[in-house]
């Protein structure tokens, strides 16, 4: 295939992701608005209003960076997974597999659908975040690359899931008992300076830490971590897990016999 | 000329220890149209399966029109068109989209795909249900649009695993004329199928695959050549209490009103009916027992052919019981 040929195959397979979970917003767009204004509600102006400012910042305010990346991280993971393993179960990858596209395309389109929902479902929440509080704007160029790259790294670990899995409770494993706790640990709710030194010290093997504190930066301007370590991470992440998807594609582990 | 498909020393062992394919070679010439048939099991969907880079070999060559698979998958893949046995399409996509998607795999603009797509879906009569979500389609659709999606992108090789199963006869009968048309303008075709009739009638050429292994490949004619006889029903409009001596003919009552009767290939027809009018036997309706290529497949795979595919009759000698002639 040419580079045309190519560009249009990528596109195929981005418009067809970007179409599959439109066509079903209400079980993919409309939920995590609801929760996250639920989160606001809640968390914000209930118990929020007792705990007062951190790092100088209301505690509504404070928890918003951690909302919309955590909303990002569970969608762009939920759309790959949920799409590719479907794609398996139906056998409709096929349509993929016997065309001449490469393999590192179909990474691609998948990772782009991912990116596409990750940042459709972060500015939905966004909004709905602009109903309870004011966000600041530290640094958009922060804001909005490490929004991207999160969603690009998650989207990726999704795709290895959907690869690795053989059945629906496969898909569900690795986001409720891995993804989430390491999610709301990862300072979603909270700064770690204000966690005990040892578990300061734990936190900080939480990759998903590095990313809520550098989007938080963006933001807030705050951060428990410095932004070239997390980038350095996020970044880091990002290679090996592409290395390790397109390995798996090429071998067609999960999808050829 | 450059052969459509070429496999030589073919082998694929799966994971499980199981040997599909025992290093099988083959060659399809262009503009074809070739059965490849065997029993369930096979090996008739592993081999489809390396060729369109569904299943990994184990070893041997693939060549699509001249495309070696190790070193020219990408364009040993756009030549080939495949509509496999299952389906295998989105179900929640509306029927076009599946084809412009499909297209678009290939490096077909959109606007190419949707003038495509319109063409195949009016000539396989789907054009009414275009933006209909595919589960909402009858199973006869269903494959029809599988046929479509793997003509979109305009492949030189079409590979058909079983395409008209589950479809009743009337649809099977417009895909076989519209398959035909398809060779006609030069698409080579491969079709695996139980219904051997769908095989005889399209075929020129055929292959039989048993327990991995090619066990005949050769023309259809050929084939069929070799039948040294073949089975006559006769329904009877009267009752017959006992049969007469027919004599050159290897006939059986079935019941008051049927015979049996293998008619050799030297055999005189006619001469049957003489015999038959001499002793009064009025005959109202006669027909095959089987298709010829039914009996042809019994004889070279054995009893492996899946019962229920093929009539239980076809496995019984014809005078297997009853008084013989």
């Amino acid at each position: 295939m040419n580079g045309h040929a190519q560009y249009i195959a990528f596109r195929a397979i981005l418009v067809k992701e970007v179409l599959r979970f439109t066509r079903i917003w209400i079980q993919t767009i409309l939920p995590p608005m609801i929760t996250t204004a639920l989160y606001f509600v809640i968390f914000g102006r209930l118990i929020g209003s007792q705990v007062g400012d951190v790092d100088g910042f209301g505690y509504m305010a404070y928890i918003v960076p951690g909302l919309i990346l955590m909303t990002v991280i569970t969608n762009s993971y939920a759309n790959v997974v949920s799409s590719f393993y479907s794609s398996k179960f139906q056998h409709n990858i096929e349509e993929m597999l016997v065309a001449p596209v490469p393999n590192y395309l179909i990474l691609l389109g998948f990772i782009g659908g991912g990116l596409a929902r990750g940042l459709a479902v972060g500015l939905a929440v966004t909004i709905v975040a602009l109903f309870f509080t004011p966000i600041p704007l530290h640094s958009l160029w922060v804001a909005v690359s490490v929004l991207i790259l999160t969603s690009i790294l998650f989207s990726l670990a999704g795709l290895i899931n959907g690869i690795y899995a053989k059945s629906f409770d496969d898909i569900s494993v690795i986001p409720t008992f891995v993804l989430t706790p390491l999610t709301y640990l990862g300072g979603v709710f909270y700064s770690v300076s204000m966690l005990p030194p040892i578990w300061q010290s734990i936190s900080l093997a939480n990759p998903i830490l590095y990313m809520v504190n550098a989007f938080r930066y963006g933001l807030l301007g705050v951060s428990d971590v410095g932004l070239g370590v997390a980038y350095l991470a996020i970044l880091g992440f990002i290679a090996g897990l592409f290395g390790f998807a397109l390995y798996l594609l090429n071998r067609g582990y999960g999808i050829r016999s | 000329m450059t052969p459509a498909l070429s496999l030589h020393n073919l082998t694929k062992v799966y994971k499980n220890g199981i040997t599909a394919l025992h290093g099988i070679d083959l060659e399809v010439a262009p503009g074809d149209f070739f059965a490849l048939l065997g029993p369930n099991g096979a090996g008739k969907s592993t081999t489809i399966g390396i060729v369109s880079s569904l299943v990994n070999k184990s070893g041997g060559t693939v060549r699509v029109f001249g495309h070696d698979i190790d070193t020219e998958l990408a364009a040993a893949k756009a030549c080939i068109g495949l509509v496999p046995q299952e389906f295998n399409f989105n179900i929640f996509e509306p029927v076009v989209e599946i084809l412009v998607n499909q297209a678009g795999y290939y490096g077909i603009p959109r606007r190419v795909a949707f003038e495509r797509a319109e063409r195949y879906l009016h000539q396989l009569g789907l054009w009414d249900r275009r933006h209909d979500q595919a589960q909402m389609l009858s199973g006869g659709m269903k494959r029809r649009l599988m046929i479509a999606r793997a003509l979109v992108h305009e492949p030189r090789l079409l590979i058909l695993d079983e395409p008209t199963a589950g479809v009743d006869i009337e649809i099977r009968h417009s895909m076989w004329s519209f398959l035909a048309e398809i060779n006609a303008t030069g698409t080579t075709i491969i079709l695996t199928t139980h219904y051997l009739e769908e095989a005889e009638r399209l075929c020129r050429n055929i292959a039989i695959i048993d327990n991995g292994r090619i066990v005949e490949n050769t023309t259809m004619r050929q084939l069929l050549n070799r039948m040294n006889s073949h089975t006559l029903v006769l329904d009877l409009a009267q009752p017959l209490a006992t049969l007469p001596d027919l004599p050159g003919f290897a006939a059986c009552r079935i019941d008051d009103t049927t015979l049996e009767v293998e008619i050799s290939r030297d055999a005189n027809i006619n001469a049957l009916f003489t015999m038959l009018s001499r002793h009064g036997i009025e005959v109202s309706s006669l027909r095959n027992k089987t298709n010829r290529l039914e009996e042809l497949f019994i004889r070279l795979v054995g009893n492996k052919a899946t019962p229920g595919i093929l009539p239980a009759a076809a496995l019984a000698h014809p005078c297997a019981s009853e008084d013989t002639a």
